[in-house]
């Protein structure tokens, strides 16, 4: 499996032509798929992150929490571009996000997005969703394109619901649809922004247990989410935000144990209560 | 025995707007009249909407220079009424060297004044599209453009279609000022016809050439409108 990986990424293009980079971009299976250095970002005189670093590692799933307004989505929004960090460095399997001459198209097509509001497309069936970047970013024949969308959608349990709007789903089945999108394209690295919070509580289960079997097929994810009982359960390290910054980081039985810091203490005994 | 009979208000009333020789006699310049209106109808209709979906979708790129140009043009043509402009156009254009036959002025003013409308029309739908659509579509790795085009647009066009089909039925009836520069489209042909035969008959006949082709239009859009309502998620 990680060598199948390494192969895979062998024949990518460094991110910057400068020799330290490359060296510094040589992958072993112990390369972070995400390592975020010193990121910052401000909007106007607003200070959102203050400094972030953080590494997953392949195969990992880390949770992010925090109260609102920590900067926690922000955060995950930038380890794709979608928000412009201010200052510091992504790199996403060893390629640098934040170069000039980084292909952003490209790279988004390594890392999934799973959004809170799903986000489908509401013109285009279940399949047409994920069969889109399929077809213009990966250039793939309308057939094999078809043939990986639905399988896509029998991962996430919806192989029998590929020729309906969004608008004919539950909301727990669009959420599945948009998780099959981003998995369609074989990303090393999903982001996943509160997946469950728009979600009626009898809908949330099928989500979780969608990303349930990602994480058993060895995926390697980064999630948002206010789902305290599945971090206990299924994530490797969970990291707490607040203000802009990590506060503390660690595996949940230490997090949700035994927090160190009286903020995340706050916090825990918050939402757990 | 039919003259001694005084003329009652109806029969004054069919006279006037319905006399059966008058219809005779011109119907076919009437018809002729049709023949011009549907032409430049359909010439304004589809390089107003071709135009005004170019000028939204350029606008989409947000370069600031461009779209300030883009907005100065809208804004203006959607301010001035078309008579005003076809007017200036026409009489005022061949001092400067710039002479159009009126058939091609007409075309060009409508189009434009369509196409004005035609572009705020599809940038509000292109703005009514939910950030969310553009950053799911991103997230996989399309480009900006395709996102444009393929998740964007589709959206934006369906929402568009009521207010851009009231507006092109709006700019096409227009097409009757055309008569003040001799375009010999209805309204130009019933006039003549009207200040010949010293009756209303082809002015009548004129307000029924136009009923027959908006009424199928009308009913167009209201059937388009129909097809492209669909449920939101």
């Amino acid at each position: 499996m990680l060598l199948i990986h390494a192969d895979a990424r062998r024949g990518l293009p460094a991110a910057r032509p400068l020799l330290l980079a490359q060296v510094d971009t040589a992958l072993t299976p112990d390369t972070p798929i995400l390592d975020v250095r010193g990121l910052t970002k401000r909007f106007g005189s607003t200070e959102v992150l203050k400094g972030i670093d953080l590494k997953v590692r392949p195969q990992e799933l880390v949770f992010v929490i925090g109260p609102s307004g920590s900067g926690k989505s922000t955060f995950l929004r930038c380890c794709n571009r979608l928000e412009e960090p201010t200052d510091g460095s992504i790199r996403v399997a060893g390629v640098e996000l934040l170069a000039h001459k980084v292909d952003i198209n490209a790279m988004r097509r390594r890392i999934g997005m799973v959004f809170q509001s799903f986000n489908l497309y509401p013109h285009m069936t279940a399949r047409g969703n994920v069969m889109l970047a399929l077809r213009k970013v990966l250039k793939m024949p309308k057939e094999q394109a078809r043939a990986e969308a639905d399988a896509a959608l029998d991962r996430v349990g919806l192989a029998d619901r590929a020729g309906h709007h969004p608008s004919a789903l539950s909301g727990g089945q669009q959420q599945r649809v948009a998780i099959a999108r981003a998995l369609a394209l074989k990303p090393e690295l999903m982001l996943f922004d509160e997946p469950t919070s728009a979600l009626d509580p009898e809908l949330v289960g099928s989500v979780l247990g969608g990303m349930r079997d990602l994480k058993a097929d060895g995926m390697t994810m980064l999630v948002v989410s206010h789902e305290m009982r599945f971090a206990q359960e299924a994530a490797d390290r969970v990291v707490f935000m607040d203000g802009g910054v990590i506060v503390e980081e660690g595996p949940p039985s230490a997090i949700f144990g035994a927090p160190k810091h009286e903020r995340t203490r706050a916090f825990l005994s918050r939402v757990l209560n | 025995m039919d003259q001694a009979l005084p003329p009652t208000r109806w029969t004054i009333f069919l006279d006037t707007f319905f006399k059966a020789s008058v219809i005779d006699q011109y119907l076919p310049s009437i018809l002729k009249g049709i023949v011009v209106t549907l032409e430049v109808a359909a010439l304004v209709v589809i390089c107003g909407i071709l135009l005004g979906l170019t000028l939204a979708l350029v606008r989409a790129y947000r370069i600031r220079a461009v779209n300030i140009l883009i907005v100065i043009l809208v804004d203006m043509l959607r301010a001035l009424p078309p008579l005003v402009i076809i007017l200036v156009v026409y009489f005022g254009l061949p001092n400067v060297g710039i002479a159009l036959s009126n058939f091609a002025v007409l075309w060009l003013i409508l189009t434009l004044v369509l196409a004005a409308f035609a572009e705020e029309i599809f940038w509000a739908g292109i703005t009514a599209t939910p950030k969310g659509q553009w950053e799911a579509a991103r997230s996989t790795g399309l480009g900006f453009t395709q996102t444009l085009l393929f998740v964007v647009m589709p959206q934006a066009l369906r929402i568009t279609i009521p207010p851009l089909t009231n507006r092109t039925i709006a700019i096409t009836k227009n097409t009757a000022l055309g008569t003040v520069i001799g375009v010999p489209e209805i309204l130009n042909q019933a006039t003549t016809a009207t200040s010949f035969a010293g009756n209303a008959t082809p002015l009548m006949m004129g307000a029924v050439a136009y009923m027959v082709i908006f009424i199928p239009v009308v009913t167009f859009g209201r059937w388009l409108e129909t097809r492209f309502a669909w449920r939101r998620a």
